[in-house]
């Protein structure tokens, strides 16, 4: 086997050749999907702005169904299979296990995604992402799903199998670096995501072209969402994975503590996955022990991780901080961090939007009973732009900016945009969330064209403040999408017009990474914090969301308790 | 502690960090949960339904 | 030496951890399992709680109950499409179809008073999403879920659909009425 290798001037990471070219295949075709779902996003926005109402319904279905798959499934996976390699082979100073399968498994995922692509856009596949069976899409549809999912699934076992050639080449000492870890988190969840996926869509797909005769619509249901839910799992794994990523390249920081980390990482692997139960908690026939217990990551364990996660990322960075010398009062870290930079500060805004919009928005939603006010509703979709968009999405775009010079070898073009750019994205987006949630109250339901109701006889009139959040969701959706469309000029243009950064020479071995002899063991932080605490100020922060979270969370009870009775 | 040389033999190595250092053990932990406990018991839960009178 | 490189030394395990983890560990877990227990607590102490009723129906079985309440029940029709109005006793069982696009029949029930209220869809997935209570029910063919209503206040309410369900999707709601007796 010829393997190359290059080391980055740079950053001091190896990059293997082939695994570079497969990074940058996955990463170039994540991004045109964005670009796709981009342009539909402002589609979709348009017509859901009452006051301009664009596109006719069929079109509207049409165009909402391939924004929900372009981006909640092509763009991120595309992005992740990129994340998975780059923590295996690049990390790990390893080559990367079976080069041509992963070849074969990217074409079936770019094969995949054209075909549903093609099946929704002829029109008769406007089934939404969830596709919820009896209603049927063309056979093609199910078909491109299941063929971008054999894809991906490949890819993870590429990952793994990459893992045990590090091991047994001895590329590495000691365990796997922690944000390879949180990587392994995501792709076990993938795993499971896409064997539900499977599960699900192949009986789906036979049902279509007429080999079965019936789905049944819960039975379909419940697996869909094992498939759907979880596949959001996988980037909140992947985008926390690349917040300790971010944190490590842009400060030096250390985790906290690995134990901690990586336990809480174990706690997603173990319950993050049931939350698909999130979908199901008003459906019939199903009891309240599975939902109370599925919806709630077998007693909330898994949002446990997550507010560990929220506290270690930030909590190194300041660890860090302090230690460079900005140690003085709480904050002095924080303000002194580099908000310029877009690796940064894109990682900043995406954890913040991440924990109090969609985390807070997520837990109230997926209680049992809080979700009869606001199943269906604008709320929902409002929940996911705060956890996928502001979260995932962001997260990815400031990592962007770190890989475009280490792997591109190109310098970023527009630096003052890109300065810009991770607020423009992520503010815009944090503000339609907060909107589209406020109009969810209200009653306002998701994927419906038109809330005035037009041709119904018996239309009921939305209250004024309804019509008032949707004009300023769009507003603030049209701020996000300036920013994606900077992301986007940026980055492409980076690749086609950037400065070429001096060529790099490659060779054959690796270059294993070896522990320091005799290091001493891991103590705690001496020396730097404030009261014994090391990172006070990040605790202040904490405390800050926990109490955001609890108000919330029982306001919302106060809510329910004066709707009508139900048992 | 803080003294080692190549002569000391290596420190054991506590349970939980061997389980956290095995990945596949981890893959069939993450995909057995999320099997039994959702997907399973939630088809069964669908299947017993009773057929209405 | 950072989080994209491997722990510094063999065992990381045994790393005590710092006093802002514990504290926040501690805290997060406690308010984890408040959230946990709200929900069995509100199900013995709460009023609005889904009941597991359910069972497993077709819709001809399904239209003859809705059909026979609607016989015995109807106290006017309304629209050009005639929908019958129904007005069943109190604590009776009240049975609300949906299919593309429409709810049937309309229901007028008495505020404070209870009713075991039937869903089913005839076709595709729908959502029973009342206005402006907001409270919302998922519809699915092939299943009735049953769960007992108490109207708190007197008024009109919409039934709006908010599941898609189609190209009419944006045009099936209904009225629901609640009257003081």
């Amino acid at each position: 086997m010829n393997t190359l290798f290059r080391t980055c001037p740079q950053s001091g990471l190896q990059f293997d050749k082939t695994a570079e070219t497969l990074m940058k295949a996955n990463a170039v075709a994540g991004v045109v999907f964005l670009l796709v779902g981009g342009i539909l996003a402002l589609l979709v926005t348009l017509t859901r702005w009452p006051a301009v109402h664009l596109l006719p319904a069929d079109t509207f279905y049409m165009t909402l169904t391939a924004h929900g798959i372009d981006m909640l499934i092509f763009w991120i996976i595309f992005f992740e299979i990129a994340v998975l390699y780059f923590c295996s082979s690049t990390l790990l100073r390893c080559r990367l296990a079976t080069p041509r399968l992963a070849w074969l498994a990217f074409a079936l995922m770019l094969i995949g995604s054209v075909t549903a692509n093609v099946a929704i856009f002829r029109g008769d596949s406007s089934v939404m992402m969830t596709s919820y069976a009896p209603m049927q899409a063309h056979p093609a549809f199910y078909l491109g799903l299941i063929l971008f999912a054999v894809g991906a699934l490949v890819s993870c076992f590429i990952f793994l199998g990459t893992l045990v050639i590090a091991k047994a080449e001895n590329t590495y000492e000691g365990s796997i670096p922690l944000v390879t870890f949180g990587a392994l988190t995501a792709c076990i969840i993938a795993v499971f995501t896409i064997a539900s996926g499977a599960i699900i869509l192949i009986p789906t797909f036979l049902w279509s072209v007429g080999l079965i005769s019936h789905i049944d619509p819960l039975m379909y249901k419940t697996v869909w969402w094992a498939f759907g839910h979880s596949s959001q799992q996988i980037n909140v794994s992947a985008h926390v994975a690349v917040w300790y990523a971010i944190a490590a390249i842009a400060f030096g920081a250390k985790p906290m503590s690995e134990k901690v980390s990586r336990t809480a990482f174990l706690l997603y692997i173990l319950f993050l996955q049931l939350a698909s139960a999130h979908h199901l908690l008003t459906d019939p026939g199903i009891s309240s022990e599975w939902k109370i217990f599925n919806t709630s990551y077998a007693m909330y364990l898994a949002v446990l991780a997550s507010m560990v996660h929220g506290l270690t990322v930030p909590g190194s960075v300041e660890v860090a901080q302090r230690k460079k010398g900005f140690n003085k009062g709480l904050f002095e870290w924080l303000r002194k961090a580099p908000w310029g930079n877009p690796v940064f500060s894109g990682m900043f805004i995406s954890l913040i939007g991440f924990g109090f919009l969609g985390g807070i928005s997520g837990v109230m939603m997926g209680t049992e009973q809080l979700n009869l006010i606001v199943h269906n509703t604008l709320y929902v979709p409002g929940h996911f732009h705060a956890t996928v968009v502001v979260g995932t999405t962001l997260a990815f775009m400031a990592l962007t900016y770190f890989l475009i010079p280490v792997l591109f070898r190109r310098e970023v073009i527009l630096p003052g945009l890109a300065k810009w750019q991770p607020y423009l994205f992520g503010i815009g987006m944090g503000a339609f969330s907060l909107f589209m949630m406020g109009a969810g109250t209200l009653g306002v339901s998701r994927r419906h064209w038109d809330i005035a109701f037009a041709g119904s006889p018996m239309a009921y009139e939305y209250p004024a403040t309804a019509y008032l959040l949707l004009g300023l969701m769009a507003v603030s959706g049209l701020v996000a999408m300036v920013g994606g469309a900077a992301y986007l000029l940026i980055t492409v243009g980076s690749l086609l017009w950037g400065k070429k950064l001096e060529p790099v020479s490659y060779r054959k071995e690796t270059v294993p990474l070896r522990l320091a002899p005799g290091a001493p063991a891991i103590e705690a932080h001496g020396g730097v914090g404030v009261g014994g605490f090391a990172a006070p100020g990040t605790f202040v922060l904490a405390l800050v969301f926990l109490v955001s979270f609890v108000l919330y969370y029982f306001i919302n009870w106060k809510y329910l308790s004066q709707t009508w009775g139900l048992s | 502690m803080s003294n080692t040389n190549e002569a000391t033999p290596p420190e054991r190595i506590p349970v939980m960090q061997h389980i956290l250092d095995n990945p596949f053990l981890l893959l069939f932990l993450g995909v057995a949960m999320p099997t039994v406990f959702y997907i399973v018991w939630g088809v069964m839960e669908i299947v017993t339904i009773p057929v209405a009178k | 030496m950072s989080a994209i490189l491997p722990p510094e030394s063999r065992v990381w395990w045994k790393q005590p951890v710092d006093r802002v983890e514990g504290m926040w560990i501690a805290l997060a877990l406690i308010w984890s399992l408040i959230m946990f227990f709200m929900m069995p607590y509100w199900h013995v102490f709460g009023k609005q709680n889904l009941s597991n009723e359910a069972y497993r129906t077709t819709p001809e079985a399904f239209s003859a109950k809705a059909q026979a309440m609607v016989d015995q029940y109807t106290v006017r029709t309304e629209t050009e499409q005639k929908i019958p109005v129904v007005r069943p006793p109190a604590g009776s069982d009240v049975y609300l179809i949906s299919r593309l696009w429409q709810w049937w029949p309309i229901l007028e029930l008495e505020a404070g008073k209870s009713y075991r209220l039937h869903l089913t869809s005839m076709d595709y997935l729908h959502s029973f999403s009342l206005q402006p209570e907001n409270l919302n029910l998922q519809v699915i063919p092939g299943y009735e879920g049953v769960v007992t209503i108490t109207p708190t206040r007197a008024g009109k309410y919409s039934v709006v659909c908010n599941e898609y369900c189609g190209l009419g999707h944006h045009t099936m709601v209904s009225s629901l009425y609640v009257v003081n007796k």
